[in-house]
């Protein structure tokens, strides 16, 4: 097993180099850069002098293969470069921001696990049933509903008429600041878990096997926790990495909306202000945890099933 | 109208000060919020240029000078006086012997003298070098030509002296929050930033980035007795929505409306209660490029704005949070005509115009416009149909906010759209135009006429403000002559704040930057302990 993760591992270095240079290909062709962009309130008025002193203080006139080598060059140490927004190396910024954004990834991803699997099965061992009816009701509610808006309703709802929660802001501990956000960031997940696993139960209910076992007089219990829990875990589980991993990415919208402090925040103020290290530092972070995460649960899916063998 | 608003503004702004003139009360704690976008850029106010953080800078900092909002003028901060040499260029300070930085040291010529020599730096680009560059001196540092800014002599400890390179009052450009006075010696320790000490009001305490920043009382303040609140909380909330929720949910004390808001909080009998509205010093305009011929034609320019309703889309777009615009300079400014009519709607007379042009069947040109929707592409849309009723056809260019300024700075337009700064410093405003300021700096439309250059000149050698003035009304009504610009209109921004915050002046050059010594909460806030 450890070979095989030591691999996947290096595979994710190409990855992340492939991700580094489409970034770079990318805000070298979008219009403005970060002295330019200075100027978006009107007030400032930033001279041709200034806007050539920052683009050579920035590295910004070399050729783009130049600056993407030393890039490239700064990662193999960990050097992300600096901020040009804020001065300060990007490892700080995102040192900053990234327990934030743990803290909410992980608060959304067990709103959408202790909600969305146990619903799933429910619909699929009652389907045609108004359990079955109402989750896949939620389900496809849950997958077309805006983040920003559906946000906003639960700002409306948990927090200006209820009263129940804060409406914004970073509780430093206290829970009640994390609970909107993280319905917010784990609808979309949770609709897509009850999906699956409610498919995932279906077909296994009427596989062989498990025809075989109610055959040999297994218990219901028996059935459920040995030959359909246990397979219909391992799509479970995929399905779950590929949501954990991509929830980082998608907290953007909820962090801006509700003032949390992490990654997404900070990446949308970097690509508005064209901070392009803090672009690539925010960007590549969010891909390797997402390439870890779905390391860890290619892992787990053989722990889980024995039949899966990685060589 | 133009009038009635004025008056309308100014008379809210008395009525809700009087209002407020009650006894301050010491405690509680201010809930602010910084409202545009973005999450502060950094501990260091030097760093940046942004609006977003002089709302934290003014808490933690004192300047060389600050806004008297009410007198619409800069006043001394950190200074107690000022004499100012026969040729008007040589400044002396004295600073206040009770100005004392957050460690309880006090404040010296050197640390001032500092300040402004590592705002110069050049390898670091800070944007208020564009301010310090006007001392005699800072731009040689700038450029690695001198350790010192020649122009700032230090006298003794409390006094020093500051000559400019032109005739110029250093109020203006020397009050805001990039030109932060740090201290010295403690400031080039490694990790200072990390709690960074000032001279302002209010100490710091945490940044949480992305979420809030925190202050408690500076007890030690110059003004004896100020500031009131026990602690400040600034959080950036750049979503109107999630900033409205908070607001209505009492958990912030302020919030910067947009027009819809404007709107809503107007029609609530107990929100429409909170509302502070002030003339912005920004110009909305669309700058024609007269090297796209049409546009060198003045006849043109000028029919433009005949053409357009500008009263209308602010009316039904803007939902009148704007001041229509006459020329240039904003309402407040001193040197604002209040007899000057703005441009008529009249298709007639524009078409007119373009006969005389040289274009009867009209021509089509580019408009380059960011998705803002008070001086975006949603305005551009309404002008079209306008526009093409006197045979003027209109592409639509849209660009990201933050590619604007790149676009027009290159030159890379027919026409623009954007809101520019035209205030405080009316002279300063007005210079945008001179035909010797490039267009890198803030001549735009690349703006060229020999008599606004002289009446700009004159006004810059004037040493009587009564006649100074007098040149600068000149020139502005010159620029609505000569229209480099559609004059769409002034900016009215608008502040909601809570019953229990006191103390708000009516800001024009930015309503979010408040001075928060003279803000207090009384006892019905929720965080009035």
């Amino acid at each position: 097993m450890l070979p095989y993760v030591f691999r996947r591992l290096l595979q994710a270095i190409p990855i992340l180099l492939a991700v580094a240079a489409l970034i770079f290909v990318l805000f070298s062709v979008i219009p403005g850069n970060f002295a330019t962009s200075q100027m978006a309130d009107g007030r400032s008025n930033i001279d041709a002098a200034t806007i050539a002193r920052m683009n050579e203080q920035f590295g910004l006139n070399d050729p783009l293969p130049l600056r993407f080598a030393k890039y490239v060059g700064g990662l193999a140490t960990f050097d992300l470069g600096d901020s040009f927004r804020t001065r300060q190396p990007v490892t700080n910024l995102i040192g900053e921001r990234l327990w934030p954004s743990l803290q909410l990834a992980l608060a959304a991803m067990f709103f959408a696990i202790v909600i969305g699997v146990p619903l799933g099965f429910l619909a699929a061992l009652k389907p045609g049933s108004w359990v079955d009816m109402f989750s896949m009701v939620f389900a496809v509610s849950g997958l077309s509903l805006p983040m920003f808006w559906l946000g906003l309703l639960l700002m409306y709802f948990f927090a200006l008429t209820l009263n129940w929660f804060p409406s914004f802001g970073y509780g430093d501990g206290d829970p009640r600041y994390i609970v909107l956000p993280a319905i917010a960031l784990g609808v979309s997940p949770l609709a897509l878990l009850a999906r699956t696993s409610r498919a995932a139960v279906l077909e296994i209910l009427h596989a062989d096997f498990v025809r075989t076992a109610r055959a040999k007089g297994a218990s219901a219990y028996r059935v459920m926790r040995w030959h359909v829990a246990r397979n219909a875990l391992v799509i479970v589980l995929t399905t779950l990495g590929l949501q954990f991993g991509s929830v980082l990415g998608q907290a953007v919208v909820v962090e801006k909306l509700f003032a949390w402090p992490g990654l997404g925040s900070l990446l949308v103020d970097s690509v508005t202000w064209r901070d392009i290290p803090a672009v690539q530092g925010c960007i590549l972070t969010i891909v390797l945890f997402f390439l870890v995460v779905n390391i860890a649960v290619d892992v787990l899916c053989a722990v889980v099933d024995p039949r899966i063998k990685y060589s | 109208m133009k009038k009635l608003a004025f008056t309308t503004a100014l008379t809210f702004a008395a009525f809700t000060l009087q209002a407020q003139a009650q006894e301050p009360r010491r405690g509680g704690t201010i809930r602010f919020t910084a409202p545009y976008g973005a999450s502060f850029v950094s501990n260091d106010s030097h760093v940046s240029n942004q609006i977003q953080d002089e709302i934290y800078g003014y808490a933690l900092h004192g300047m060389l000078y600050k806004w008297d909002a009410k007198n619409s003028k800069p006043v001394l901060d950190i200074a107690k006086s000022v004499e100012v040499s026969a040729d008007g260029k040589t400044y002396t300070y004295k600073l206040r012997d009770e100005a004392l930085f957050h460690n309880g040291r006090k404040l010296t010529a050197d640390d001032v003298i500092w300040s402004y020599t590592r705002i110069m730096d050049g390898s670091k680009n800070y944007p208020g070098a564009r301010y310090v560059a006007r001392i005699v001196g800072a731009t040689e540092v700038q450029k690695g030509q001198a350790k010192e800014i020649s122009g700032l002599k230090k006298i003794d400890d409390s006094t020093f002296s500051m000559t400019l390179t032109d005739k110029a009052d250093p109020g203006y450009f020397l009050f805001q929050a990039q030109t932060a006075i740090l201290p010295a010696k403690e400031a080039q320790a490694a990790g200072f930033f990390d709690k960074p000490i000032g001279l302002g009001p209010f100490k710091f305490v945490e940044h949480v980035p992305g979420s809030r920043m925190v202050f408690e009382r500076w007890e030690k303040y110059y003004l004896a007795g100020k500031p009131y609140a026990d602690k400040l909380v600034i959080s950036p909330m750049g979503e109107a929505a999630a900033r409205d929720v908070a607001f209505r949910n009492k958990e912030v004390d302020v919030s910067i409306l947009g027009s819809t808001q404007y709107v809503a909080y107007k029609a609530d009998p107990n929100l429409s209660k909170g509302i502070l509205e002030v003339a912005e010093v920004f110009t909305r305009n669309m700058g024609m490029n007269p090297t796209f011929k049409p546009f060198s034609d003045k006849r043109v320019r000028q029919a433009i704005n005949y053409a357009i309703d500008s009263e209308l889309i602010i009316k039904r777009l803007v939902r009148d949070k704007a001041y229509r615009a006459a020329s240039w300079l904003p309402l407040s400014s001193p040197a604002f005509d209040k007899d000057a009519k703005p441009y008529a709607f009249d298709p007639e007379k524009a078409k007119k115009l373009l006969v005389e042009a040289g274009y009867p069947d009209g021509f089509e040109f580019e408009w380059v416009a960011t998705p803002n929707e008070s001086w975006g592409v949603p305005i551009v849309e309404a002008t079209i149909p306008m526009l093409a009723k006197v045979g003027i056809k209109v592409k639509v260019k849209p660009v990201e906010t933050s590619a604007l300024g790149g676009v027009v700075v290159g030159g890379d337009f027919q026409a623009y759209i954007w809101s520019n700064t035209s205030g405080p410093d009316t002279l300063t405003a007005l210079k945008c135009f001179h035909s010797s300021t490039p267009r890198s700096s803030c001549n735009y439309t690349t703006f060229k006429n020999a008599g606004y250059d002289k009446l700009i000149d004159d006004a810059s050698n004037e040493a009587d403000p009564a006649k100074q003035l007098d040149l600068l009304k000149k020139a502005n009504a010159l620029l609505q002559e000569e229209a480099p610009v559609w004059f769409f209109n002034y900016n009215k921004a608008v502040l909601a704040y809570q019953p229990w915050l006191h103390g708000l002046q009516p800001n024009s050059t930015e309503l979010a930057l408040q001075r928060y010594e003279d803000l207090w909460v009384d006892t019905t806030s929720p965080a009035a302990k």
